[in-house]
């Protein structure tokens, strides 16, 4: 019955905001809390219609806070959970972020970003959030952290990220920004049964349940009700989940904890070549993600008539980053040139520079200014101004 | 590993709900958060609801400390964040009995705003406030809740700001049932949490409970705010929410009693039924 109510296979004209809401019910999700926050509010809004229609809880938070604790809460009840922000509310939400790492609940962070910091400019698209994605909160917490480029991927992405939430029981953040929010593209909705979807695994055995004892990274996971009488702190805890001060179970228990990233980086890294095929040599490489690789693209051509011949190295996934596969295209291109665009002030290439820390070749870095996409006509004549 | 504890015989009927393997607890001697914990286990007890139906979900602080020693499904989460997590569990579990334990400043202070706005919401959870008047966990600094003249180590001359009083804010939030007492009143006291976990909607029940950190800061024997309490309590019928504040050090009596009682859908009543349609 909630089957039906799910999209249907097909193709559809939608925007990502949207893709990201549908996806996210494919993946199972069941639960939502969300604060309106432009460019994020309609894909709240489309949750709080879609929702019960599939027999699932939508609720707006009095805050940002509450309602990624709420997600939380809902999460460790057993539901697949999601919230939907933008950058105001990522920074509101990053201590509960923490504890959902050290209490290992999954959850789904969409940020559709905007200009920031502050108030910032909050129906203009920008990119000024990938180090608080990564980084923000306090202590060494690891998510992995999604960046569509279209709508198509914002589809297809947050199924990845609801699954990769549920192996791995950490929440994970899916970037998005306004543009590719807000605008609208062609999505392939595949037949459900085509779909791979991850439930996490759950402990069956009551007698002796520890809930973060593990041999394979990943607990089993126990809801309440059902006699398991668990107890999760945020404390630094040990595998009955009892609070300690001891080095060794502090050691143990973080270092399990950013291993679950870790340890899977090869199955979590994405990205792309494009042009994929008919170049096996290119002067410059440029990095760039979100709708902004999509500039970068078109951009391309237009370096080609003036005689470059580059690429675009497209994380999908920006953390883990790829970064061995970064220089192993560098190399294998021969590449002369590193050119970083993104849309902030120097973000992500602070990655890509340490990617880069033993490969000879020179980076260097194109600024857009946050807010103001450019033409790919503008952008071309950037890059060729930096690369002169 | 410290050497194992054994209950005295006293607590032999709630044994079973304790985490004895994590004893002693943090909590200075004389504390009054022990009488709160002993008293929430016997009501559970003694509510018709399978104890295996029962969590218990504390924020940060002195009392945010009670899940940890239970042993039932627990949540020990963030500073101010119990009441919005515990929303969330009962929100995806209605069958589920719900009950937040935290202290006065992380419900009332740093979570104020979950407070209300679960408060107006009456979502089907139970919120036990444990008002030691203080920031206990941290050292003693003023808490939303230290009377007005009283020190502090954030107040050292004396607290300038007005207190909040607990019933009134919640009531006037929406709560449908708010009761306070004192960890002198553990027959009201467990009454109460048995009311709670009937009650369909927002229970508040707000304990007084003495702190040895707020007695030494006001040149006090931890006792002698015991015998404040004893002395100043009143407990009144249909109490009036506004003569609620609290005035430790004045000759105000305390007031003490069930304020508000009364019906009204819950949230989870709401959309889950409005879920199966
Ligand atoms: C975000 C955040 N801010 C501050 C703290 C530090 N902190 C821990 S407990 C506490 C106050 C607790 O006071 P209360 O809730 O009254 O509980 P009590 O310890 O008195 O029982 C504070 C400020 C924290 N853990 N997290």
């Amino acid at each position: 019955m909630e089957r039906e109510k799910l999209l249907k296979p097909g193709t559809y004209f939608m925007t990502g905001n949207t893709a990201v809401a549908e996806a996210a019910l494919i993946a199972g999700c069941r639960f939502f809390a969300g604060y309106p926050i432009t460019p994020s509010s309609d894909l709240m809004e489309h949750m709080a219609r879609r929702l019960p229609q599939v027999g699932g809880i939508f609720i707006q938070g009095e805050d940002e806070v509450a309602a990624i604790n709420m997600v939380l809460g809902a999460s460790a009840a057993g539901l697949k959970a999601m919230t939907a922000t933008s950058g105001p509310g990522l920074s509101l939400m990053e201590e509960a972020l923490g504890l959902g790492f050290m209490l290992e609940l999954p959850a789904v962070v969409v940020d559709v970003q905007r200009v920031g910091p502050a108030t910032g400019i909050p129906t203009l698209g920008a990119q000024g959030d990938v180090m608080q994605a990564i980084w923000g909160s306090h202590g060494d917490r690891e998510v992995v952290v999604y960046a569509p480029s279209n709508v198509q991927e914002a589809f297809d992405l947050t199924i990845d990220a609801f699954n990769t939430a549920e192996e791995l029981r950490l929440p994970v953040i899916i970037l998005l920004d306004e543009l590719i929010g807000h605008g609208y593209g062609r999505l392939r909705v595949p037949n459900l049964d085509e779909i791979r979807i991850v439930d996490r695994k759950k402990a069956d055995i009551v007698e002796g349940y520890m809930p973060f004892k593990t041999h394979v990274l990943v607990p089993p996971f126990a809801e309440p009700g059902k006699g398991f009488r668990l107890h999760m702190t945020g404390l630094v805890h040990d595998e009955r989940g009892y609070p300690v001060i001891d080095r060794d179970a502090t050691e143990r228990l973080l270092t399990r904890l950013l291993l679950k990233v870790r340890a899977n980086r090869d199955r979590l890294v994405s990205y792309e070549v494009y042009p994929c095929d008919g170049i096996d040599k290119a002067e410059v490489m440029i990095v760039a993600y979100g709708s902004i690789a999509n500039i970068v693209k078109c951009a391309l051509k237009r370096l080609k008539a003036h005689g470059i011949k580059a690429i675009l190295f497209r994380p999908k996934v920006l953390w883990p980053m790829p970064d061995v596969e970064l220089c192993k295209s560098v190399e294998s291109y021969g590449v002369e040139n590193v050119l970083v665009v993104e849309m902030n002030y120097g973000q992500y290439l602070y990655l890509v520079r340490a990617a880069l820390l033993h490969c000879p070749t020179p980076y260097r870095f194109v600024s857009i200014t946050p807010g103001f996409y450019p033409s790919p006509k503008e952008l071309s004549e950037r890059i060729l101004r930096v690369l002169s | 590993m410290s050497s194992k504890i054994e209950l005295p015989p006293t607590y032999k009927d709630i044994e079973d709900l304790i985490r004895v393997d994590r004893l002693p607890t943090i909590w200075c001697p004389g504390c009054g958060i022990g009488i709160v914990l002993k008293t929430l286990l016997r009501a559970i007890k003694k509510s018709d609801i399978d104890v295996d139906r029962h969590v218990i979900v504390s924020g940060i602080g002195c009392a945010g400390r009670v899940s940890g020693y239970v042993r039932l499904d627990s949540y020990h989460v963030l500073h101010g964040r119990a009441i919005p997590f515990a929303i969330g569990i009962k929100l995806a579990k209605p069958e589920l009995e719900v009950t937040v334990v935290s202290g006065d400043g992380d419900i009332v202070g740093i979570g104020g705003n979950h407070f209300i706005h679960a408060a107006r919401r009456n979502h089907d959870i139970n919120v036990v406030i444990v008002n030691n008047m203080i920031y206990g966990m941290t050292g003693g600094q003023v808490a939303p809740t230290t009377p007005r003249g009283a020190r502090t180590t954030t107040t050292p001359y004396g607290n300038i700001e007005r207190s909040i009083s607990i019933p009134l804010l919640a009531i006037a939030a929406g709560a449908t049932y708010v009761a306070r007492w004192s960890v002198l009143h553990v027959d009201h006291m467990m009454n109460s949490f048995i009311k709670m976990f009937r009650h369909k909607g927002f229970a508040v029940v707000e304990i007084l409970s003495p702190c040895t950190l707020f007695a030494s800061r006001n040149g006090i024997e931890l006792l002698q705010l015991y015998e404040i309490l004893r002395r100043k309590c009143k407990i009144v019928s249909n109490p009036d929410p506004w003569e609620s504040h609290i005035d430790i050090f004045g000759d105000k009596p305390i007031i003490l009693g069930e304020f508000i009682e009364i019906e009204r859908p819950s949230y989870e009543e709401l959309v889950w039924s409005s879920i199966r349609g």
